[in-house]
């Protein structure tokens, strides 16, 4: 591109030489062997150049901006016609002096001249050759292609000779691109898109453009010195065409940037629409707020209607928010009283509305406003508030203007909606983060391994249904020889049987220290939690004390589901079946008529197996329950294992029945095996 | 779901329930019965013959009008009772609490010593 620039430069120095050199040689009477037709080609060849320069200069420049661009059209004239100004002053104050007639001095100055207008014309066609294509369609563009290659052709046409006055081709091929410039003259969308100010600033300068093209014309083709009825011959067919067709081109504009004048405040609302419509739909993600969301709405629809001054009232709640644009709260009060004393109102109906989305224009008496329109805002189907508009002249509503404000309410309701489920989804997210933080903490709360000796191993088994869960498990070394082990599952499940499962915790951590038998236990417990427990929760526990020396295990059942035992001796497993009640149930002293302790010896290879209701009432999809005697088959088949394999065979039979391994339940499994 | 039925015997108020008493509808087994116990009626029957399922919730609803049982003296008789239900309600030591009846005619009779 600037290669472009300085190869026309150069050639340019290069044609002036030549002439001087020629002029030089004439005057000597020497023929240099320079043919004729040199100096035309290397002119041609500047065109040429500066075309190639303009063509990507202005094309590419990326600003959309037409004032820019015709002012940069207008600051390259002005430069062409100072100079051209300067060269003629530079004559008229020579006047007689030796200086007014060296040829070389005419030359050069004239050739200055000369290829500045050129620069100027050039750069003129390729604006507007921007303008005309602006928002181009197909057929713009081949016609402009073929109005352009014939422009450029043109500029090596000068080397035929022939002038517009003697010859036939020229002026046919001048007609022609002459109908063609014409025709694309036609192409000037880009004035609408000029706000009122722009268009004034773009009449100015296409006018002193259109100035420059007349003073450039008589300063090429109109001899200075002699009389205006001598023209010179019209020979260079480019520079004719770009004259004729910047001329067209620039009436065009003018006019009809002088007709459009009058409608552009309408196209300059109708785009401040748009505008207002996409900052509606956009405002989450620029992340505006629910109030400038109304405001926006507030000023686009005031705007529509034409309103002097307006609010929007917000209920939330008991109370009222406004938001208000040219109208204070005081004023707003006196009209809200009016507005409920007027009694002409006229219903804007929508099709298939209820009666609290229509839209109500409301007269007012003795007030500024004349009008009052108030349209109901409507976010996820339940009305929020209204907004009011006020006009100071009657009858200024008509379908079109409550149709586009229609769209600005529903676009903010929309937005606003999107805003409620984005912040819900934040909350739900802070939820999720929280219940995961509890089930951390709940984690933490069920011990990995259970306490024991050589003489027996345990293992444990839990999974919750949910993120937290209600059944539990524990146990505490008491003595060398004795061991409490517990199994309980608190009513409900979630958040609630989790609060509960870990106060349970805390209760069986403080009492099992004071080594109490499994009942008394159980009735100090059923003490404490019957003052925290709600009244229709409880919990189930089953409490065991295992003495390893004499082998014997002690118990009591709180309501939870019997516990199995695996007799090795005789290879069967049966239910621990005595008298229990669950916690929380009968909260008063009574409670220990409800329970019964047993005792068991245990030999070696003897199992005892606890679980929750969980385990026992998972349902599969016909509605059946594993149930226990499916639990005690499994146990008998599988006694000869270790408690972690048996654990594994359980819950693997358990997810096998159900065909899920997503239980509706929590489900827990403690299994024990003794030495 | 579940389905609950009350019907205004002459001596007594019988309460059908049909269905599972989940989470999900023990708030409602709980409206109905809160609703006899405000009646004027001393002896309410629950008729358990068509209860499908019930689940720790359900069995909450139960366990909290024993107190009110007890102090005010009420009659207050389930029956009908499936063994797998009552399996649930004798595990967690309700039987202990309520006066479960296999039939309705054990029921009725309930109503004699009164």
């Amino acid at each position: 591109m600037r290669a472009s620039l300085i190869a026309a430069i150069v050639v340019w120095l290069i044609v002036n030489l030549l002439e001087i050199l020629q002029l030089i040689a004439a005057r000597s009477s020497m023929d240099l062997g320079v043919p004729d037709y040199l100096p035309v080609l290397l002119m041609d060849i500047f065109y040429l150049l500066l075309v190639i320069f303009y063509r990507y200069n202005i094309t590419r420049s990326e600003s959309s901006n037409f004032v820019d661009l015709l002012w940069r059209v207008f600051a390259t004239g002005l430069i062409a016609a100072i100079v051209a100004l300067g060269i003629q002053l530079f004559y008229n104050s020579l006047d007689d002096s030796i200086l007014r007639f060296n040829v070389f001095v005419n030359t050069f100055l004239s050739n200055l001249d000369k290829s500045l207008i050129s620069v100027f014309l050039i750069s003129t066609f390729m604006a507007w050759k921007k303008l005309i294509l602006y928002q181009k369609n197909k057929q713009v563009v081949f016609y402009w292609k073929a109005f352009e290659t014939m422009v450029i052709a043109s500029i090596f046409f000068d080397l035929t000779g022939f002038t517009l006055q003697n010859d036939l081709a020229f002026q046919g091929l001048y007609i022609v691109i002459t109908i063609l410039a014409i025709g694309l003259s036609g192409n000037l969308k880009w004035v609408a898109y000029l706000n009122f100010r722009q268009k004034w600033i773009s009449i100015l300068l296409i006018l002193l453009v259109t100035i420059y093209l007349f003073y450039f014309f008589d300063e090429l083709y109109v001899a200075p010195i002699t009389a205006l009825s001598y023209v010179s011959d019209l020979d260079n067919l480019f520079l004719l065409t770009l004259f004729t067709f910047l001329l067209f081109y620039s009436v065009f504009s003018v006019l009809v940037i002088l007709f459009n004048l009058p409608t552009s405040s309408v196209f300059e609302r109708k785009m401040e629409e748009a505008i207002n419509f996409q900052r509606l739909s956009q405002s989450v993600q620029t992340g505006e707020s629910e109030d400038e969301i109304f405001e926006i709405l507030l000023q686009s629809s005031m705007n529509t209607i034409y309103a002097d001054a307006g609010w929007i009232e917000l209920t939330e709640g008991e109370e009222s928010k406004f938001i208000r644009k040219d109208i204070s709260r005081v004023q707003i009060s006196a009209i809200q009283e009016k507005i409920i004393s007027s009694k002409n109102r006229t219903l804007f109906r929508k099709p298939f509305s209820t009666n609290e989305s229509d839209r109500v224009l409301i007269h007012l008496k003795k007030s500024n406003y004349k009008t009052v329109l108030v349209v109901p805002l409507t976010v996820q189907t339940s009305v929020v508030g209204f907004m009011y508009l006020l006009n100071e002249i009657k009858d200024n509503h008509n379908r079109e203007m409550l149709n586009i404000i229609d769209t600005f309410v529903n676009q903010a309701s929309i937005s606003i909606e999107n805003f409620k489920l984005l912040e819900e989804a934040i909350r739900n997210e802070r939820y999720k983060e929280e219940l995961n933080i509890a089930k951390k903490v709940q984690r933490a709360l069920i011990p990995d391994t259970l306490a024991h000796d050589d003489s027996f191993s345990i293992h444990p088994f839990t999974h919750a249904a949910t993120e937290v869960g209600g059944d539990y498990y524990d146990s505490y070394q008491l003595s060398e020889n004795l061991f409490s082990v517990v199994i309980g599952d608190v009513s409900g499940k979630g958040t609630s049987a989790a609060f509960h499962m870990s106060q349970m915790k805390g209760i069986y951590q403080s009492l099992v220290q004071m080594n109490l038998a499994p009942d008394e236990f159980l009735l100090r417990a059923n003490i404490s939690l019957s003052q925290c427990l709600e009244k229709t929760s409880f919990i189930t526990l089953s409490y065991f004390l295992i003495d390893t020396q004499l082998k014997q295990l002690q118990f009591a059942r709180a309501g939870h589901c019997p516990s199995l035992v695996y007799r090795n001796a005789e290879q069967k497993a049966s239910y621990l079946q005595n008298k229990g009640l669950g916690l929380g149930i009968l909260r008063n002293e009574s409670y220990k008529d409800h329970i019964d302790v047993n005792q068991l010896k245990y030999q070696k290879d003897d199992i005892l197996l606890l679980f929750t209701d969980g385990i026992s009432e998972a349902q599969n999809k016909t509605g059946d329950e594993f149930g226990f005697d499916r639990l005690k088959k499994l146990l008998e088949e599988n006694a000869t294992q270790s408690p972690k394999e048996i654990q594994k065979a359980i819950i693997n039979s358990l997810y096998a029945f159900c065909e899920t391994r997503h239980l509706e339940d929590d489900y827990t499994l403690v299994v024990l095996k003794f030495n | 779901m579940i389905e609950i039925h009350t019907q205004n015997e002459n001596n007594y108020l019988l309460i059908s329930v049909k269905g599972d008493a989940d989470a999900s509808s023990a708030i409602h087994l709980d409206k109905v019965i809160r609703q006899a116990f405000d009646g004027p009626q001393k002896s309410i029957f629950i008729d358990c013959t068509k209860l499908n399922y019930i689940s720790s919730a359900g069995l909450g609803v139960f366990m909290s009008y024993i107190e009110d049982i007890t102090q005010n003296q009420i009659n207050f008789v389930i029956y009908g009772l499936s063994e797998k239900v009552l399996n649930v309600f004798s595990i967690l030591g309700l039987d202990q609490l309520l006066t479960i009846k296999k039939t309705k005619e054990e029921a009725i009779s309930t109503l004699d010593g009164l």
